[in-house]
């Protein structure tokens, strides 16, 4: 997908302005926040469970090699055949093979964000394969031709009305108004590109090694269909998706749903081992595994390693200020929130995306609900510092830096200096106490007063004191 | 015990009578007050624009300010996190600073919690009557748990009518340098606090940090709201909020 991340400022201003996408976003709060908040009680041993997922996760990566060829040996011995990609375009090319080779002329997918990092469906379109999204949510945005603004509600940007309007456009259907209406309009519309699919495509949010199965958590029943009805399955997942057994995807799955839509188990856990066997009566003739590389392994035995313990459950974009104020498409690629904010410049390259890691408060609500513990904030923090030590920061930023930390360790010119600012700006303030503008911090003085100091400084004062 | 007042860089220069009240209640706890006279910014703005090197010798710089009291007590969340948690942290190859900076971690508290788990003061002496709100500030929520502190001082104060605001836990939205280089969205946060101020119809703001007290009160008298009164938890406790 094309990275439109250096386009963040400006799209914060049209996001803060779209009473559409705000109120769609207003949503959030008591969807996923109240919805996890109600369902992760039920973990009594909350963090010793979120210390085992990420004791899990970390012995994962911290031998990723070997869990990966553990899978690709389990999933190879039943019948599965598994791909290595290194970049997207590689992924792409591959599963662009794997349907020349089944002459696959149309496939129905389920929802993947490691597909949209590829651009997957762009890749299959051009080579002549016609693809059907088969997440409602994913279903909409592909007939509007939108990306998705969050990692499990794609569509959360958008309200019913739109989605009436937009059906009725391209379904040439009368326009329905109730949700399960358009529900079953979708279901319709939908249910011949699952049974005419000659390959169903699906990604995975857990590989898991003792079995070689690729395990999918989803709730519209579509991703058992795209996995089961068509001669040919294509799971597409990161590298890192790995997980040494059965029992550590089901601690990891205690953590997940409720993590992500506040759900104690989503209405479909489906465990897809091998390709279709003699006495099996479904399943599809052949399963092809692509694993995407496409800059995880570089993280590797760096300290950004942890942010590929990512479950990709969504609550720390759910949980963000910053999220709910401006949405995922501000964020300008496909992983947004704060995850997507150290994804993005770690998988698609720091210079193009020098706001993400500094557009957040540091408040440090997204670490406090991930489930795999990461220390999300300390990340962005770690991006800020490899900013400013390749000069990507803006000259007057740092120079400003470089004269705060040179006042901040001479205490007498510190003194000094701020002695003199804050008789100025008591001055400016006047009666009001305020000041309206302050050079050089419009950021500031645009939306907010500046209250006055009171025009001494405590040392000051305090030393006149004693 | 001696304590050693770090009174921030923003109380030094914005409110000197946040660290006069802090000063108060300190002795009011029995506590012998230091105050370094040397002493600047702990680090903040530099550590969070990722210059990790002048956030290194400021801590370093603290820690001969501070090392010698028993206690070191600081009127803000976030200062109290830079130091407790933050600091050790930046000095993880050097094992002999690393164990100093833990050692004045471990002695280092956020006012409120310092008076009520460490001293636990009893006696309010503030005078403070009528209804306020509380934000808690982000730092020293998930970085020292300072929660119920405030609301336990607050509690022993007759006239205090303590009105909740929804998402009293949600950032203000001033994040530092944040506030600055995106105002617009510091701004909105600001004004979603604002309205959350406004619907517990509690003629006072108060909380623990003063950036985020001068964000809110910036974004509120910008509005227009020229009644609502912005206060620290220290000029609440120890009176002379007037």
């Amino acid at each position: 997908m094309q990275n439109a991340s250096l386009d963040f400022k400006r799209q914060v201003t049209v996001k803060l302005a779209d009473e559409k996408l705000q109120q769609a976003l207003s949503r959030l709060q008591s969807r996923f926040v109240e919805g996890r908040s109600a369902v992760i009680s039920e973990i009594h041993d909350l963090q010793e469970t979120r210390d085992a997922a990420t004791r899990i996760r970390d012995r994962v990566l911290n031998n990723l090699g070997h869990w990966l060829l553990h899978f690709e040996e389990q999933a190879t011995k039943r019948g599965a055949v598994v791909h290595w990609a290194e970049t997207a375009e590689d992924a792409n090319r591959i599963v662009v093979e794997i349907a020349k080779q089944h002459d696959v002329k149309t496939a129905a997918k389920s929802k993947s964000m490691v597909s949209e990092e590829c651009g997957l469906n762009d890749a299959l379109e051009n080579a002549g394969v016609k693809v059907v999204e088969t997440d409602l949510g994913e279903y909409i945005l592909q007939q509007a031709h939108e990306a998705p603004s969050h990692i499990v509600a794609p569509v959360v940007h958008k309200n019913k009305e739109e989605i009436s309007d937009l059906f009725a456009n391209v379904h040439g259907l009368p326009r329905k108004t109730g949700i399960a209406e358009l529900c079953r309009e979708a279901r319709e519309v939908l249910r011949p590109a699952f049974l005419n699919a000659d390959m169903g495509i699906s990604g995975a949010n857990f590989l898991i090694a003792e079995t070689g199965s690729a395990l999918i958590v989803t709730n519209e029943g579509n991703g058992r269909l795209v996995t089961t009805l068509p001669r040919v399955h294509v799971a597409i997942t990161g590298i890192e998706k790995v997980v040494p057994t059965l029992e550590d995807a089901s601690t990891l799955l205690r953590l997940l749903p409720r993590s992500a839509t506040g759900q104690s188990i989503t209405n479909y856990v489906s465990m897809l081992t091998g390709k279709k066997k003699e006495t099996d009566p479904e399943g599809p003739d052949h399963f092809h595994i692509v694993l995407l590389d496409n800059g995880r392994s570089s993280l590797l035995g760096t300290p950004m390693q942890e942010m590929l313990r990512c479950i990709r459950c969504g609550a720390c974009m759910n949980h963000c200020p910053v999220y709910q104020n401006i949405g995922g498409h501000a964020y300008g690629w496909v992983y947004p929130g704060p995850m997507g904010s150290i994804l993005t410049p770690l998988l698609d390259g720091i210079e193009k995306a020098p706001d993400l890691p500094n557009a957040s408060t540091l408040c440090g609500a997204c670490a406090v609900v991930c489930p795999v513990k990461i220390p999300l904030p300390d990340l962005l923090r770690k991006l800020r510092e490899k900013q400013l030590a390749l000069g990507l920061r803006p000259r007057q930023e740092t120079a400003l830096l470089g004269i705060w930390s040179w006042l901040a360790l001479h205490p007498r010119a510190y003194a000094l200096a701020t002695r003199i600012a804050v008789r100025a700006m008591k001055v400016v303030g006047g009666k009001e106490g305020l000041l309206h503008r302050l050079p050089g911090a419009s950021g500031w003085t645009d939306g907010r007063d500046f209250p006055a100091p009171e025009g001494k400084t405590f040392r000051e004062m305090y030393r006149e004191r004693s | 015990m001696r304590v050693g007042l770090f009174v921030t860089c923003l109380v030094d220069s914005m409110r000197p009578r946040i660290g006069f009240a802090a000063l108060r209640l300190l002795e009011a706890a029995g506590c012998e007050v230091f105050v370094p006279e040397t002493q600047t910014c702990c680090g903040q703005p530099g550590y969070n624009s990722g210059d990790s090197k002048t956030a290194k010798n400021l801590a370093l710089k603290f820690i001969a300010e501070f090392e010698g009291y028993d206690y070191v007590v600081v009127p803000s969340g976030s200062c109290a996190g830079m130091i407790r948690v933050h600091y050790p942290g930046l000095f993880e190859d050097e094992p002999d600073l690393h164990e100093r900076f833990l050692k004045v971690a471990e002695r280092t508290f956020e006012l409120t919690d310092f008076l009520h788990r460490i001293v636990r003061l009893e006696k309010i002496t503030g005078t403070f009557r009528g209804s306020l709100t509380y934000h808690d500030s982000c730092s020293g929520l998930r970085e020292l748990d300072v929660y119920k502190q405030p609301r336990a001082l607050l509690a022993r104060m007759p006239d205090v009518a303590l009105e909740e605001m929804v998402e009293s836990t949600t950032c203000c939205g001033f994040g530092g340098t944040f506030s600055v280089k995106y105002g617009e969205l510091s701004a909105r946060m600001a004004d979603n606090k604002c309205r959350h101020i406004a619907d517990t119809h509690a003629g006072t703001i108060a909380g623990g940090d003063l950036g985020c007290l001068l964000n809110i009160e910036g974004r509120l008298r910008r509005n227009g709201d020229h009644d609502t009164r912005v206060l620290h938890i220290a000029e609440i406790l120890a009176g002379g909020e007037d």
